[in-house]
């Protein structure tokens, strides 16, 4: 295949990717969230300070789909916030690099907050590092999955509480 | 404003809200003769290292100079009352204002004005115009156990017995050797700073309110602990230790909500803790008036910065941080851990909110007071958790420093 249309197709399946991964969240089916993760994979919202200066911890790390299944489980039967909805903006989508089995891609996004007052506020902005697996973006299989997807939030600043996923 | 009759059983709700309550808070309380955490040693390792930050709404600016010494001053400029410094951190051998270049030691000493002899023989300051007469104020500074804590009064008495004896081994507890930072993140809380403050101090909220410890078993009011308040009732450590066995108590017999069982873990790597300061104590929550927490739960070692932006607003900042010699496994576990803690933990997420409900609900309760009964009317320690003991131990200090 002409490589020039190869990666047009793989631009193609990326930003599909992560289309399907941000309505899902927007669209409250959280309990269908792990599933865009490899097991095992690392999900991880962050500064861009910390990760910067290469600290490990900001405000949420998952290292398996089980621990992103903990986050769902917990925010429906244990954890007590206000009702809020995200309105997910992704843009300027690039390949960073790809690998035999690899894809590191970059994003923007923005995430507005809708609360059930109907107060709606820029809850964050910054940047998706995206490590996708090749593999199954060559076979039949639904989708791609994510390796491993670093949120970078420009701000250290959380406005009262971060409950739903990024 | 007039304290209840009650006395320390009552908190009325106006203190939450009054422009002119908060403003006799930054003079008596966060510039009085108070320790206000700064920042940890670690952030400032070298000579030349700074960070800034705030005592109560003021910049100031902790630096460790050439010879090793902290020095703490106001970040302002003695001149036209600038910012000296706005990066957050850094190393730098001296701090120059950007609008006229009035340059200033480590120590916050004026050492430098430009053109302060004019130019060509025109202009310049006064003859008679000493450096040493100008500077911004200097804070007094004192360590322990790697924190770096401020006070604006020379009155205020020397930081361990500030503390106390009881609080301050609960801190050497913990920060038993040189640590490490991992990590930051900022939270802007909906309300009132003393919210906050008090919600801290309240254990008995923390396995009714917060349902993740008490689905997951990490940790209920049965579980044998208690509460330390200090003499004055300024500080206070609560504890606890996790209980393997498992009988009947109020969670099972009583109607409560946060009886909730059934749910585990998928994935429970996160709740592998260790036994690190070999007591078996699971958590330890403890505040240092007006505006510190050190946390640990579990391996999670944190502490947090209490400042107030307004009557309404309230930044608290998280440091989370692991020892010098932690191995790669222990960071690993930390970072697990730091999921219950923070902006959104699964311990602590709630504390973002129940501020913001009083807050709002407070509008128009000018006259009205909270209850703050459980465990009694005093403050003082206490081996249970099903008490506001440190919560009235905080109003004992407010009102003393406030002289309400």
């Amino acid at each position: 295949m002409d490589p020039q249309i190869q990666f047009m197709q793989l631009q193609f399946t990326i930003e599909r990717l992560i289309s399907d991964y941000v309505h899902c969240i927007d669209d409250d089916r959280l309990e269908e969230w792990p599933g865009f993760f490899a097991d095992p994979c690392v999900y991880k919202i962050t500064s861009a300070e910390n990760y910067e200066r290469g600290l490990p911890i900001g405000v949420f790390f998952a290292n398996s789909r089980g621990m992103l299944q903990d986050r769902v489980t917990a925010l429906r039967e244990a954890n007590i916030y206000e009702p809020q909805r995200y309105r997910h903006l992704v843009s300027s989508t690039r390949i960073l690099e790809q690998t035999d089995s690899t894809v590191r891609v970059e994003s923007n996004f923005m995430v507005a907050r809708i609360m059930q007052t109907g107060a709606t506020m820029l809850f964050a902005t910054g940047r998706y590092l995206d490590r996708i697996a090749l593999d199954r973006i060559a076979t039949d299989e639904p989708r791609p999955l994510f390796v491993e997807k670093i949120v970078v939030c420009d701000s250290r600043r959380i406005d009262t509480l971060l409950a739903i996923p990024l | 404003m007039r304290w209840p009759n009650e006395g320390l059983t009552r908190v009325p709700y106006e203190v939450y809200s009054d422009r002119s309550v908060y403003e006799r808070e930054q003079t008596a309380i966060f510039r009085g003769q108070t320790w206000s955490f700064l920042c940890l040693e670690a952030e400032i390792h070298n000579p030349g290292d700074y960070k800034t930050t705030r005592l109560g709404d003021t910049p100031v600016i902790v630096a460790r100079a050439a010879d090793g010494a902290i020095h703490a001053f106001e970040n302002r400029c003695a001149h036209r009352g600038a910012l000296l410094c706005f990066n957050s951190c850094g190393n730098s051998r001296n701090f120059t204002c950007v609008y006229h270049s009035w340059s200033y030691d480590l120590k916050g000493n004026l050492t430098g004005v430009a053109f302060r002899n004019g130019v060509d023989g025109k202009g310049g300051m006064p003859a008679d115009f000493k450096l040493r007469d100008h500077g911004p104020r200097k804070l007094k500074v004192a360590t322990f156990s790697g924190l770096v804590f401020g006070s604006y009064s020379p009155d205020t008495p020397p930081l361990e017995e500030y503390l106390g004896a009881e609080i301050a081994a609960r801190i050497r507890r913990v920060l038993n050797r040189p640590i490490k930072v991992l990590g930051y993140s900022s939270q802007i809380l909906p309300n009132n700073w003393k919210l906050y403050a008090e919600n801290v101090k309240d254990s008995y909220h923390a396995s009714l309110l917060h349902l993740f410890f008490t689905t997951f078993r990490i940790n209920r009011l049965s579980q044998p602990g208690g509460v330390i308040v200090s003499e004055s009732g300024a500080h206070h450590a609560t504890y606890s230790k996790m209980r393997d066995d498992h009988k009947p108590t109020e969670y099972e017999t009583g109607n409560i909500r946060s009886n909730r069982e059934g749910y585990r873990l998928a994935d429970p790597s996160m709740l592998m803790g260790r036994d690190e300061f070999g007591d078996g104590i699971t958590l330890q929550i403890l505040t240092v008036f007006p505006s510190f927490v050190l946390q640990q739960i579990q391996n999670s070692l944190v502490v947090r910065q209490i400042l107030p932006n307004s009557t309404d607003e309230t930044e608290l900042n998280w440091t989370y941080f692991g020892f010098a010699d932690d191995t790669e496994e222990m960071t690993l576990l930390r970072q697990k851990q730091a999921n219950l803690v923070g902006p959104g933990g699964y311990v602590s997420m709630e504390d973002g909110v129940v501020g913001g409900l009083i807050q709002r609900a407070i509008a128009g309760a000018n006259g009205d007071s909270s209850v703050v009964e459980m465990g009694g009317s005093d403050a003082v320690s206490q081996d249970t958790r099903a008490t506001e003991t440190a919560v009235r131990g905080f109003w004992k200090a407010y009102r003393d420093y406030m002289g309400l």
